[in-house]
């Protein structure tokens, strides 16, 4: 029997919420997100590390799922695309400013973008716009040209900060 | 009359709030009972056959539920190939791809056998132990050395590798270049790469054993496209194979043809009696995702002493691929693409299709027009430096002006319709683009640049395109009994927002938010004839549909009800979801209401002269293309130690006829543009000589990012065609279209100093050292 059929039990918590799942060592965190838990929000692009679609936030840091094992997250707290939204439901202010500037097309990248931005906006509320492309510059996406993505991710940053003041 | 509340307006999409909360439903995330998973066994020769195929251990192995090979496919797979999509009376050898190859693999990753296990993980696995007894064989690598005498066949069937000839003419061109001051010979080449949606292909299928019917899910912009191969494939009736599409994660062309996955996968889903899915990864898409723009143009222009074109003639060779998917229909659109916005007296093109032993290539955003501009605006960039003019204002110089409209150019166009531009004003879009662009100041700027050692550069790219391409696209338009309106189109969509266009279109004759309309579209069993999501068509095509149809619908709402108040149909009128009798105080009835009367509910009946069903339903066909037009300036600066290139600016002027929603075109645009940059600059599929792909992760293979696509500056003008009730024109391509001519000429500018010329793209740092090395070595 291969090696990578070897299995273990990982304990995360995703968007708040407490998982358990037996997942092949191999798997990588993505694939535990997508297949063990469900979470198909998740998407993986190129599954090399490179276009950054799959990125979650594992205890608030932004990491590929694609290059992580699933059983390196024991006991982490990961937050996906499907953890963003207010908690009522209703869209973040990156969620609803990725909406107003269309900072989306085909919505693949998205996910990845989203969290990306959720980290990086959280650690440097006042981002210029040069200092933004640069945090963006392992996502790729290939519909938007990238311009209203950064616009959208602007005005975010000018909503957060207003509700911080606030 | 419709009103406009919602074409025109940047209406925010429908599409977003799934999308941006997880709720996106793309191949990959289907959750089917039962579902197993494929994975593909996969030539690693270009070119070699074989006989044999060991899959004893592969097929021992846990999880594992078969592996198949060619002759395990079922009967009448045996022997065929899949559906060539564009016949053509030129080609020579109409040659598609087998199912799973048997006996002759013509390109890396060529699939020869099929493994179909518990997971991904285990099917990959037990791939691996595969053994396939390959005899490789000489493999030709580049189309150009594939015309050699002597050179290696990529079909062993063949004596040579030619796959078509066309030849495109008009005028007198002998007369031409014989009249002609000047005549410039040039030689460019554009090369592959290809479309790269963040979303890879995939497909997954469920066969139900009663009504011997198919259920298919393909990442695909073309449903209908795939239920045709798999009818001729399988022999069904179109009633028993339905394709859908989920959300689709881009396209930009290649997710344009049928692949042997779509016809594989529903088959062994038939055979083991289980949903069966396969989701490509990245490598997969490098090495079988169809690619695009490998050409060589050996052409001359001849001109007058003012600069004005005479005639162009010359050779073009394009690069087919081992298999013809698409036909020869893309080296046919370069070869009249090429003309431009340009007046053209005489023109002869003699274009040859090679084989190679490469994944095929077929429409990838553009189409064969990237190259053909890139050829002609070089050709004027070469002009001006030859007559020493400015390269603006050559093109100023033969432009044909608005008043020419419609402009027979001369040439059949691949609808079979004579390439007729119908409207447009080509030298206003250049004019606003130069002025945009800041291009009367940029001596001054160049120069002060110069001064500091920073080689800047400005270089333009004009281009027409044919869009909006028939034969038709259809659409159903509803009122719902829950007093919604629906719209059903075959139109698969992958990001353009085809649920928010069609929507705005309906809204405005229903007299409804577009958030009171639900889409569904990209099903063949919402809409039975489609032809696909290609050639910037869909608003042209199904936009139109759904404005036929909706205006007839509402006409058959007012009848309604008009028959129902016993009033006459011009004494109602819409109100928001209801018709109601004209003036004050009057009888309204809801949308539910009306859907509900004509709905075959019992306790409704029909007024007299009504028929049932509240819905409408047709194709719109358009006579024939319709021309969008665009002028593009860009300014980079080059370092001329490292090579590395910026955008500093970009400017695009973009004439799409009507825009319904300028959001969404000038994400089109911007995006387009990305593309292009891509193409000028980073995005070159490499080949070994043996035709071995060497590029193929994200980190050999450079995609555009944040920090290197510029926000473009954008202007629309609007020329309303008249070939179709909206007046629009196709927006998906034009960004890409003509990004590579104007950034190389851009960057050729910056090193004017070093009297070099760029005639190839991509231009990377690595090329642009080396162009700067020989221009030094030849000047020394």
């Amino acid at each position: 029997m291969p090696d990578g059929l070897s299995k273990r039990t990982v304990s995360v918590t995703v968007n708040g919420q407490d998982m358990t799942a037996e997942v092949e060592d191999r798997y990588s965190l993505a694939d535990f997100l997508r297949h063990a838990l469900g979470l198909t929000g998740t998407h993986l692009g190129c599954e090399h590390g490179v276009c950054g679609a799959c990125t979650v936030l594992v205890d608030g840091e932004a990491v590929r799922g694609c290059l992580m094992l699933a059983v390196q997250a024991e006991g982490c707290a990961v937050t996906t695309i499907e953890g963003l939204a207010n908690g009522d439901g209703s869209l973040s202010p990156l969620q609803q400013a990725f909406m107003d500037n269309h900072g989306l097309q085909c919505g693949f990248c998205t996910p990845g973008i989203l969290t990306t931005l959720t980290a990086y906006l959280r650690d440097h509320p006042n981002a210029d716009e040069p200092a933004l492309r640069e945090a963006l510059s392992g996502n790729i996406c290939r519909c938007t040209g990238y311009d209203t993505i950064v616009r959208a991710a602007l005005a975010a940053a000018e909503t957060l900060r207003e509700g911080a003041k606030a | 009359m419709s009103s406009t509340a919602f074409v025109g307006q940047r209406v925010k999409r429908l599409e977003d709030p799934d999308l941006l909360t997880g709720r996106g439903q793309f191949l990959d995330d289907l959750k089917l009972p039962g579902l197993l998973e494929a994975a593909f066994v996969r030539s690693p020769f270009a070119h070699a056959t074989f006989t044999e195929v060991d899959a004893a251990e592969a097929r021992a192995m846990p999880g594992v539920h078969a592996v198949l090979t060619a002759k395990d496919l079922p009967p009448e797979m045996q022997g065929k190939r899949i559906l060539l999509q564009v016949p053509h009376p030129e080609i020579t050898y109409s040659v598609t791809q087998e199912p799973l190859a048997s006996e002759e693999v013509c390109f890396v990753g060529e699939a020869v056998a099929v493994v179909i296990a518990d997971s991904r993980h285990l099917a990959e696995d037990a791939a691996e132990r595969v053994i396939v007894d390959w005899e490789p064989l000489a493999a030709a690598g580049h189309c150009e050395t594939a015309l050699k005498p002597g050179a290696p066949v990529v079909h062993s069937c063949m004596t040579d590798n030619i796959a078509g000839r066309l030849n495109l003419a008009f005028g007198d061109v002998d007369a031409a270049f014989r009249n002609a001051a000047h005549v410039i010979k040039e030689r460019y080449e554009p090369h592959r790469g290809t479309g790269h949606p963040m979303e890879c292909r995939g497909v997954a299928a469920v066969y139900d054993l009663t009504g011997d019917a198919f259920r298919i899910w393909s990442s695909t912009q073309t449903p209908h496209n795939t239920q045709r191969a798999l009818v001729d494939m399988f022999g069904l009736s179109e009633d028993n194979v339905r394709v859908i599409t989920p959300d689709v994660g881009g396209g930009f062309g290649p997710k344009n043809q049928v692949y042997p996955e779509e016809l594989v996968i529903p088959a062994v889903a038939r055979l083991l009696g289980r949903p069966v899915k396969w989701a490509e990864d990245r490598r997969e898409h490098f090495l079988t995702t169809t690619q695009e723009r490998d050409q060589v143009w050996d052409v001359s222009a001849a001109v007058d002493k003012d600069g004005k074109f005479l005639g162009v003639k010359g050779t073009l060779t394009h690069d087919a691929g081992a298999y013809l998917p698409w036909g020869i229909i893309m080296p046919y659109i370069s070869a009249t693409t090429l003309p431009g916005p340009y007046k053209l007296p005489a023109y002869k093109m003699a274009v040859t299709v090679a084989f190679t032993n490469l994944v095929p290539t077929t429409p990838l955003r553009g189409a064969g027009r990237p190259q053909a501009v890139f050829a002609m605006e070089r050709l004027m960039d070469a002009v001006a430096k030859e007559l020493n003019l400015d390269p603006a204002e050559v093109r100023r110089r033969n432009f044909i002006q608005a008043s020419d409209m419609p402009y027979d150019m001369g040439l059949t166009y691949r609808d079979g319709a004579p390439v007729m531009y119908d409207t447009g004003d080509y030298p206003e879009a250049q004019a606003q683009a130069l002025a945009k662009a800041g291009y009367d100041d940029f001596p001054a700027r160049q120069k002060a640049a110069l001064a500091e050692g920073r080689h800047i550069g400005i270089g333009i790219g004009n281009y027409v395109e044919g869009t909006g391409l028939g034969p038709f696209e259809g659409a159903t338009v509803r009122i719902l009994t829950n007093g919604r309106v629906a719209i059903y189109t075959g139109a698969a969509a992958a990001g353009q927002a085809h649920r928010t266009t069609l929507a705005q279109i309906c809204a405005d004759e229903m007299g409804v938010n577009v958030t009171d309309i639900d889409v569904v579209g990209g099903d063949t069993g919402v809409m039975p004839r489609g032809a696909g999501t290609y050639a910037s068509r869909i608003t042209v095509n199904a936009g139109s549909s759904v404005r036929q149809a909706s205006a007839e619908l509402r006409g058959k709402a007012l009848a309604l009800a008009a028959a129902k108040f016993d009033v006459k149909p011009e004494d109602v009128e819409l109100t928001y979801g209801a018709v109601r009798i004209k003036g004050e105080q009057g009888d309204s009835i809801s949308f539910e209401e009306l859907a509900k009367m004509t709905s075959g509910m019992p306790g409704y009946a029909l007024p007299k002269g009504v028929k049932p069903d509240l819905e409408t339903s047709g194709y719109f066909t358009p006579p024939q293309a319709t021309y969008s037009n665009g002028s593009h300036v860009a300014e980079v600066e080059v370092d001329a130690e490292t090579g590395q290139i910026t955008i500093l600016k970009y400017t695009v002027v973009h004439d799409c006829g009507t825009v319904i929603n300028p959001m969404l075109v000038d994400g089109q645009v911007q995006g387009g543009v990305a593309h292009g940059i891509g193409n000028a600059v980073l995005e070159r599929m490499v080949f070994d000589e043996d035709a071995n792909p060497l590029t193929t992760t994200f980190a050999d293979y450079l995609m555009p990012t944040a920090e290197i696509v510029p926000d473009c500056d954008i202007v629309h003008m609007e020329s309303p065609t008249p070939l179709n009730p909206l007046g629009a024109k196709g927006a998906g391509e034009g960004g890409t279209i003509p990004a590579p001519a104007a950034i190389v000429a851009a960057v050729e500018n910056a090193l004017m100093p070093f009297g070099l010329r760029i005639t190839d793209c991509p231009i990377t740092p690595q090329r642009i050292v080396e162009l700067i090395r020989d221009a030094e070595q030849q000047n020394s």
